[in-house]
């Protein structure tokens, strides 16, 4: 990965009150202060509930679960909630290294979420 | 620490270092031998430590040293398995206080070294000289009769 490219992108293809939003590429230090502007202000309108698309995220270190503990915090203080999505298999096990996977919503997939 | 077929980087306390960091040493443990669930992991013991290090020992400035040395190692009992040291010349703290914490106080922050100490077989950190920490890890492949998450210190 080149230091000009984004390394994570983020893109939302519905709209709050429930919202699908879809993340892809490598969630780190460096992209952490973006997706945190970005996804904390999706909390802050009025919102029902968050779905976080991750079927795309090759990567997630501590910063990266971090800021979703944070995420989590924000949208239930506005008392909505949020699910997440088609975790792959190595970003999954940083949660349950964590014991974040106890502490999260986890659904297979979009639709998984979206029917809960 | 360093012969043919190591790894050696300096890098700057710079977040956009992490990627290449991490690729860097999954290019190496593949070319070395190692399982696709054991590269993801040194992968992310690196980039922890790194993070660690440009937060808390740089405290977020960007442009200062950290030098990272990859070695291959070959433990008698163990058997083959990698050595990685990282070196600041930061802050100091006192070993004793580099610790994980309690998990059920979910919270952001405090996780990269209980992340670290959960996927390595062994971690020591020193302070080096008067100036800056030594993070030394090792990590040994597993043998097919040798169930993981074993012998951990």
């Amino acid at each position: 990965m080149s230091k000009d490219q984004a390394p994570v992108q983020i893109r939302t293809s519905q709209p709050p009150p429930r919202a699908v939003v879809h993340l892809s590429g490598e969630i780190d230090l460096r992209s952490v202060p973006e997706l945190q502007a970005s996804l904390l202000g999706l909390a802050r309108g009025p919102l029902e509930r968050i779905v976080l698309d991750m079927s795309g995220v090759t990567y997630i270190d501590s910063s990266g679960v971090g800021t979703l503990v944070v995420l989590k915090r924000e949208i239930e203080r506005a008392r909505a909630r949020i699910v997440l999505a088609g975790l792959q298999p190595k970003v999954r096990s940083v949660f349950e290294i964590t014991r974040l996977d106890r502490f999260f919503t986890i659904a297979d997939s979009v639709d998984e979420a979206q029917a809960s | 620490m360093s012969g043919p077929g190591d790894l050696h980087l300096e890098l700057m306390s710079d977040p956009c270092e992490l990627a290449g960091a991490r690729h860097a040493i999954a290019d190496w443990a593949e070319a070395h031998g190692w399982a696709s669930d054991d590269i993801a992991h040194l992968a992310l013991a690196v980039d922890e430590a790194l993070t660690n290090v440009i937060r808390h020992g740089y405290s977020g400035c960007a442009g200062e040293k950290i030098v990272l040395n990859v070695c291959a190692i070959d433990d008698p009992r163990r058997g083959p398995g990698v050595e990685i040291e990282v070196r600041d010349f930061g802050k100091q703290v006192e070993p004793s206080q580099i610790a994980g914490r309690d998990l059920d106080d979910v919270r952001p922050g405090g996780l990269g070294v209980h992340i670290i100490r959960s996927v390595m077989d062994s971690v020591e950190y020193t302070k080096a000289g008067d100036c800056g920490m030594r993070l030394v890890m090792r990590k040994y492949q597993r043998r097919a009769d040798q169930p993981p998450e074993t012998e951990r210190s």
